[in-house]
This record gives C-alpha cells, structure tokens and sequence, in this order.
C-alpha cells in the first residue's frame, strides 16, 4: 500500500478558495443560476427504455450535441452520489462533467442495481458505469479512427471531441459518433442489485489520469433543491388523482371490524375503502381526506395489550428466549463456542462486564410516506421515493397480481429515508387502492404515522466481559441480544414485508440479523456473537423492526467502543495507546494515529473532567470499520451536572473511505452522519406503553435541535489514490455514540450505558 | 365553497376551499408551487414555512382564510434563477442540503429574519432558528449558509464566492 495522501481541511474558507480555483468558472460580480424549468404542470414518465444490463446503450446515451445521460440504477438522498457517478462517467469519457446527465432508479429506464444500501452507491454503484463509459470511450476511438483513416493510437480526446495529435483540425464528436448508438454487448456477471456489474474491453483509467474524479464538483441536485424547482415525490400530480389516507388503529394491535360511511357523509368527496383490514378513506382533495381520515368512525376489534411496559423492555430482551442467532442466522452464519472465553475470563486476576442498552429509535422521515400510483388493468405507473425501487416494483407487482415488467416504478426525490424506513408503505397501499378504484391515487402519511408507524431501528442489550492480567486482555466476551434488524426485509420486494401486505393476507416471515463488532483487535480468546427475540407483535406491529442508517453498527459500537474505554480506564492505561495495542489493520491505525493528531489528543488514562463553573468538560474516542469506511473519532463535551445537557461541542474526525470521488461531498457526508448519530445518541428514544407507540410527532421524540448542534466538525480525509472506493454514508454515523458517551465519562467519571444520553437521564445519572 | 383571494408571490390567486383548509394545502395543490413542505402538518418542523406580511408562519396550521389580504411570499418566489435571494445563494454556495425537504423551512425562516435585522451573531442566528427540523444532519452546512447570507445582507452586497455556473447542464433530467 502506498503512503496515504493526508488532507486536513481546516476550515471551509481555506477548502473552498482552493477548490474554486480549481474548478469553478469564478466570478464575484454576481450571480447566475440557471434551473431546468421542472415546473410541469403533470408528471409525466418519460419513455421506457431497454434494460438489459448487458447492452452498452443501456448505461449511456449520446444526444448529436455529445451530452450524455448516465443511467443508474440507484438513487441518491442528498449526499451526492448522481453527482459522483456523473463524475467517473466524465473522467473515462474525457467529457466536461457538466454534460453528463444522471437518471436515477426508474425500472423501466435504468438497471437494477439494488438501490441505496450499505453505502454502495459509489463504491459499488459506480463500477457499471465506469466500465460501460470506458467502453464508449473505446468504441468512439475505433469510430473516430476509421471516420479520420488513421490510426486510435494517434488520437486524443478532449471534452467529447475525438482529434489527431497534432492536427487538431480533424476532429470528429462523440455526437457525430454516435450514430444509432452503439449496439454492442458487454460482459454481464449475471447479478442484479448491489453486485451487478459489466465489463467491456477497455481499460478503466488509472487513477493518475483523473481529472474530475477527485475534485470538489457542485452537487448537480442543489440548485433545484434550493430554487424550489425539484419536482420530489410529494409533488407528483396525475390527472383525475383521487387523494387517500389510511385510518389507524388506537391500539397497536386492533383490526376494524366495521365503519360507518355515514360519520364522513358531510365531507364533499370522502368514502371510505376497506380491503382486508387495511382501511383507508379517500377524496378529490386533500383536505377532504385528511377531515374523512380523522372523522370516519370506526369499531375496532378487543385484543390484548400488545406490548409489555416501557421501562421493563430491556429486562423483556433479556428474559425473552432467541429465535435466532449469529450462528444460524445474518448472512451465512457464524458458528460460535463461549466456553473457552469464559473459562479465561475468569482465569485472569482481573475481571471486568458491562452491559450497555439502546431503545427503539424511530426512522422518522421528514416528510412521512408518500406515494402516487396510477393502476390499470394491465399495467401500473408507481412513483416513489424509495431507496430501492426495483424491490419495491417486484413487491407491489405481486401485490397486484402483476409480472414485474407490468409495473413500473419511477423514484422521484423525498425525504431522507436513512434505511427501511417508511418510505415503500405508501406506494404500495396508493398502488392498492388505485388498483381497487380503477383512478390515480395519491396516499399521504400524516405525521403520526411517521413516527408511530414507520419501521424501527431495533432495541437491545449488549452484554461485554473482559479478563485482564498484568493489563493485558486475557479474555474478550461480546453478547448482543435485541430484535431483529430483519423482521422487516430490507428491500420491499414482498407484500409480506410491509404493514399493508400484513394488513391484507400476507405473513410476516421471521428472519434474524444483529451483529458484531468487525474490527481488527486481536483480543485472545475472544468471543462476539448476536441472538435476537421476537417481535413484540406479530402481524402489522408499529415496533416492528428493520434496517435503520448503519443497521445495528451504531448500537453494536455504542457498547464495544464504550467497553474498551471501560477496560482502558480500570487498567490505567490511554483508551488511543490500549486500541493501538490490539489493533492489526493498518487503516484502522492510521485513522486513530490521524484523529489524534487532528484532536491534540492527550493521554488521558483516567477521568479528567475540567469543572469550569456550572460545566464539565471531557472528550472520547471511539473507532469504527463498516461499509468499506475506517473512522476515529474524538468529542469533546460540555455536560452541565444541574440541567443534564450535554453539548458536543466539537468533533475530530478522521475518515478513509478509499479513493475520494468529490471532498466537498464527503466533507457533508461525514457531518451529517456525525449531527444525525448526535441526534441519535443524545435524544431518540420510542415511548410507548402497554397498547401503542406514543412517540407520534417531533415533541414526543425530539431529535437534535440547531442550537444542540456542534460548535465545529474538524474533519482529516486520508485519501486512498491506489484503493476503490469505499463507503461514506455509514460509518462515521457508527463512531458517535461510544465518543460521546466515552467524553462524558471522561468529563464526569460517571459511565452512562443506555441510549439515548437525554437531559433527564444524564441529570438523574450525575445526581 | 368559498373563494379566498390571495396575494402569492405577487400574483393574485383564487381558491375554492374550506375556510378552515390550512395555507399549504392551497398553496402547494391548488397553485403547484414547490416550496413550502407537507413535513408534520402540527407546526413542529417548520418545512412549510412561507412568509406572510414579512414574516415567518407555518402555512401548514394557518387556515387559508387568515391569509387573505395577506403578501405572501414562497421559496418559488424569494429569487428567481437570475437574481437569487441572498440567502438561496448561500445556500448554494455551501451546498446547504441533504435531501432538501426541509431545507425550505431553513431558507424561509432566515429570509424573513434577516430582513428583518440581518446583524445577527453566531448565538443569535441559533437561536433564530431554534425549532426548525432537519433528519438528515445538516446543520453545520446550514449555520455556514446563514452566516454568509447574513453577513452578505449586512453589507448589502451580494454573496461572495457564489460559483457562476450554467446549472441547466448539470441539472438531472426529470424522470
């Protein structure tokens, strides 16, 4: 491995001048900002177009001009991922990336591969259509060669336009190139979703030839995002488009048993449908529905409180007996044997166990469910903002009684899902009732059902143990026992994995994931292994489970990362020195030996909290490896022991993602993973009781507020030229939890082990 | 039903609509304007903030008929394309969004706030926005954002370092 490229942005002052001299046609004179004019009275799709992976006019399309359309098979929600496709695209065509278009997800116009998921979109998203664009490339050189009758070898390329060396008066354009495109076959590797992948005969550029790839390039979905010109999901309006909203049980539990037409006979419009045990009302307006919502009276069936008491869930965890485990279940299985650890647990002289808990955490969208969907008897048009919108058109083609090919989903822009949130619900019950209907139908989400009804990420209780002798780790024990990261599936490629699906026939299916920590330490003798329980409620639960932004990882680290500083702590020793001690991935050390450096880290082998006034300060470290990312990262805290508040007021974060793509990019990603995994740790938290969730809106789960949020996110890039490209979605997120809390014990000696660091409990805890 | 007139963006509109039909519902069905966000409909995100009389309200609580007779001004209408709002400059320029769904919350409240006193410090421009919701993190991007906006409105020049560029091109084709 070459010596890493070591980038420290300072400041965005400093990054941006150096970037704009770089890039941008500048000019402080005034301001120019053309937007498309997206302001389309109707949606329209536009025409389906072939798919097959294999085709090289799948992936690219030339228009006479030499502008490009990218077709990818993914989405992006706001991090920049379109603009980074676009950017390998230009780099393999020697094209100005401003003429590189980029269409996301539509079934019927772009491959399927897999969507948003494990922070794939460049590292694995990418490879497609960089081989595909270096292909064309190819191809044109042979066209242009032939068309000037000289030979590819004494042709260059500059910003689409093919010309000799040294004669730069014959030339010819990939527009004129192009012709009827290129008819010509890759070689597919037979895979769909994240793994899919073609190859022609060409050589990918080697990193030394990129000149886009690499540089900060606006963000092709800003403009329209601030100039109020993106159509997103919830704009899409199709004529003769009836509007619906679900009606929801009281009691988590509850089916309808029967409704009363005459309770919304006085809302212009309104009717109420049932289909199984999904109820819904519907209206030409939108307000007519939302009243029909709220006014139609329905009986619900008795049953049972579902759930047990909030504040015995974690003691139900761990009473509950496992229904899956690290053994049999996640991807393949990993056999696991506890006694030997154990046994040298509790050899050692020095012997140490804590056990760290995490609730229910909502997705919590900003905008709730949202989908349009127009049904005929042969074919569907679906609009939706989720992640993955070829699962969804396989699930909602089944649901319909459709093959995949007559139902068409088309993803359009939403709100940041961040995981199987709630975001396929609503397309599948509009596609539902406009097939029932026979009309366009348009579900919208209110925001209880945002909060109360979307999929959860999935409580737990992890339970860690360590032997120590002469402060050396004689014995490594990791247990995490919680609900399944899989009870719903991560894709909605089945009516059975959404709640209208549960709601009209279809069985949930029980399937077990958690996890363990992944990185590099060699603990002897170490044991890390996951069970999980079942769902509090079988069938439609609003606690049923899935994926949320770097399923179980935030959890799985909040209690090993806090552990090692537990461990670091009891045998004086620097919690940095005590991981570098045990750490072996090279990657992994060099993002701990750069935070340090980035942080002016000390030795801090005990609590060294700084009482200054009413404040407490501190800072902690915490590591993680997820997704083909290596993160450390250091907070420094404020807690405030008489009101509980604890202020990040600063992050350090060091962060190797493999070959950087686009810095500014990047440098957003990373602080929005650190400010959403704040707001995880210090705030969120599902309230519910015996019968229902109780988090309905944002003051019943309150997420980080601005004048919560950091100070400042000092953030070191380590490029890796020689390396792929590997995921930023995800893995800082993972490192948040454990710093914080890691800074609070540091600020206050007193350790918090539970999820979320909330005012109340911090205040009770310091009390 | 009724007719409301309203003054949208310095248009005259007319909608036929319950009287106690919230603002957002007229103003992004019946009228089509992209801005101002369906995000919770209570009040507590602020993603469908419009500004009526200079100020910041959420459209998704005010009836449609405590608007009439009103100025009211979306995020379609705060700059145009040749002419951005300050504050959508800085936007742009710190490329102030994730998903963008909230973003118009962010922009509206600030608008009306800085025009209103655009010398704010760090502490005040907090606290101007206290309340507003943003899932995916962004916070940091949008301090950066308003803090330029500020400081350029303060000096009544234009946002510096604004990139021209010719985003037709880079613009995504719309499905």
């Amino acid at each position: 491995m070459n010596k890493p490229e070591f980038t420290v942005n300072q400041g965005r002052r400093a990054f941006l001048g150096k970037g704009s001299a770089l890039v941008f046609a500048c000019s402080t004179s005034g301001i120019s900002i053309l937007t498309m004019n997206a302001s389309q009275a109707q949606t329209l799709a536009a025409e389906p177009r072939a798919i097959g992976p294999q085709q090289l006019d799948t992936w690219l399309a030339f228009d006479d001009n030499g502008l490009v359309t990218a077709f990818f098979g993914k989405m992006d929600m706001g991090q920049g991922v379109d603009t980074a496709i676009a950017q390998v695209v230009a780099d393999e065509l020697d094209l100005a990336v401003s003429k590189v278009s980029v269409v996301m997800g539509d079934t019927h116009r772009t491959p399927n591969q897999g969507g948003a998921s494990g922070s794939s979109g460049v590292r694995l998203g990418a490879n497609a259509l960089r081989n595909a664009a270096a292909e064309a490339r190819r191809i044109f050189l042979q066209r242009a060669a032939q068309n000037l009758d000289v030979s590819v070898d004494s042709l260059r390329v500059d910003d689409g336009v093919v010309s000799v060396a040294g004669n730069a008066s014959r030339q010819v354009s990939y527009g004129e190139l192009i012709a009827d495109g290129f008819a010509l076959e890759l070689d597919w590797n037979g895979s769909f979703g994240n793994n899919l992948n073609v190859t022609g005969r060409a050589q990918p550029k080697s990193v030394s030839d990129y000149r886009v790839v690499g540089t900060p390039v606006a963000r092709k979905d800003i403009p329209g995002k601030i100039m109020a010109t993106t159509e997103y999901c919830a704009h899409v309006s199709l004529p003769g488009m009836l509007h619906a909203r679900a009606v929801r049980p009281p009691v988590a539990n509850q089916l309808p048993v029967s409704h009363d037409e005459n309770s919304i006979a006085g809302i212009t419009s309104a009717r109420a449908v049932r289909i199984g045990d999904f109820l819904a009302v519907v209206a030409d307006t939108e307000w007519a529905a939302i009243k029909a919502s709220r006014e139609l009276a329905v009986t619900w069936s008795q049953a049972e409180a579902p759930f047990p008491a909030m504040d015995t869930l974690f003691e139900h965890i761990e009473a509950s007996p496992a229904t899956g485990d690290s053994a049999t279940g996640g991807f393949g299985g990993q056999p696991y044997e506890t006694a030997p650890t154990l046994a040298a647990i509790a050899a050692a002289p020095q012997q140490l166990e804590a056990t760290y808990q995490v609730p229910f955490q909502s997705h919590a969208r900003m905008g709730p469910s949202i989908g349009v969907a127009d049904v005929s008897a042969d074919s569907a048009v679906i609009y939706s903002d989720t992640q993955k919108p070829h699962d969804t058109r396989s699930g909602i083609a089944r649901l319909l009684g459709m093959s995949d090919e007559q139902v068409r989903v088309v993803w359009k822009p939403g709100a940041g899902s961040y995981g199987r949130s709630d975001a396929d619900e609503a397309a599948y019950e509009a596609a539902l009732l406009s097939q029932y209907l026979g009309q366009p139908v348009r579900m919208q989400w209110m925001r209880h059902e945002g909060h109360a009804w979307d999929p959860k990420a999935p409580p737990c209780v992890i339970n860690c143990r360590a032997g120590v002798n002469n402060n050396a780790i004689a014995g490594w024990y990791y247990h995490a026992k919680g609900m399944s990261g899989w009870d719903v599936w991560f894709n909605a490629a089945d009516p059975k994995d959404t709640l209208v699906g549960q709601l009209t026939g279809y069985e949930r299916e029980g399937r077990y994931n958690f996890g363990a920590p992944t990185e590099s330490y060699d603990f002897p003798n170490s044991v890390a292994y996951w069970e999980t329980i079942a769902p509090l409620q079988e069938k439609a639960s609003p606690l049923r489970t899935s994926h949320m932004r770097a399923p179980q990882e935030p959890q799985i680290h909040f209690a090993h990362e806090s552990f090692i500083d537990e461990v670091a702590t009891a045998t004086g020793q620097d919690p940095i020195a005590l991981r570098l001690r045990y750490l072996n991935n090279e990657r992994e050390r060099a993002v701990l030996e750069a935070v340090a450096e980035l942080s002016g880290w000390q030795e801090t082998p005990a609590p060294q909290g700084q009482r200054s006034g009413e404040l407490l300060t501190g800072r902690g470290v915490a590591l993680a490896t997820a997704f083909g990312g290596f993160v450390a990262t250091v907070c420094d805290v404020e807690v405030e022991p008489a009101s509980g508040r604890v202020w990040a007021r600063r992050f350090y974060v060091a962060h190797d993602c493999g070959l950087i793509i686009n810095p500014q990019s990047l440098r957003t990603t990373i602080e929005g993973n650190i400010v959403q995994g704040l707001s995880r740790t210090l705030f969120e938290e599902v309230r519910f009781d015996e019968q229902m969730v109780r988090s309905e809106d944002w003051l019943s789960y309150p997420i980080l507020d601005i004048t919560d949020a950091p100070e400042r996110i000092e953030i070191a890039t380590i490029n890796r030229p020689d390396l792929p490209a590997g995921g930023a979605g995800e893995p800082s997120h993972v490192t948040v939890p454990a710093a914080v809390a890691n800074a609070v014990f540091n600020a206050t000696g007193v350790r918090l082990r539970r999820l979320p660091l909330s005012p109340e409990y911090v205040r009770q805890a310091l009390a | 039903m009724p007719i409301f007139n309203l003054q949208v963006n310095g248009q005259q509109q007319a909608i036929d609509a319950d009287a106690d039909m919230p603002l957002l519902y007229a103003l992004r069905g019946e009228l089509g304007l992209k801005g101002p966000k369906f995000g919770c409909g209570l009040s507590q995100c602020g993603a469908c903030t419009v500004i009526l009389n200079g100020n910041a309200v959420r459209s998704c609580i005010l009836p449609v008929s405590a608007a009439v007779n009103g100025e009211i001004r979306t995020l379609d209408g705060l700059g145009t394309e040749d002419s951005p709002h300050p504050v959508q400059a800085a936007f742009i320029a710190e490329e102030a969004a994730q998903c963008g769904y909230c973003t118009n919350g962010w922009m509206m409240t600030a608008a009306a706030a800085l025009e209103q006193d655009p010398n704010r410090s760090d502490a005040k421009i907090r606290q101007m926005l206290t309340g507003l919701k943003c899932r995916c993190g962004t916070h940091m991007a949008i301090m950066r954002a308003v803090r330029r906006a500020a400081d350029a409105m303060a000096l009544g020049q234009p946002v510096a370092g604004t990139q021209v560029r010719d985003y037709a091109e880079v613009t995504n084709e719309q499905a």
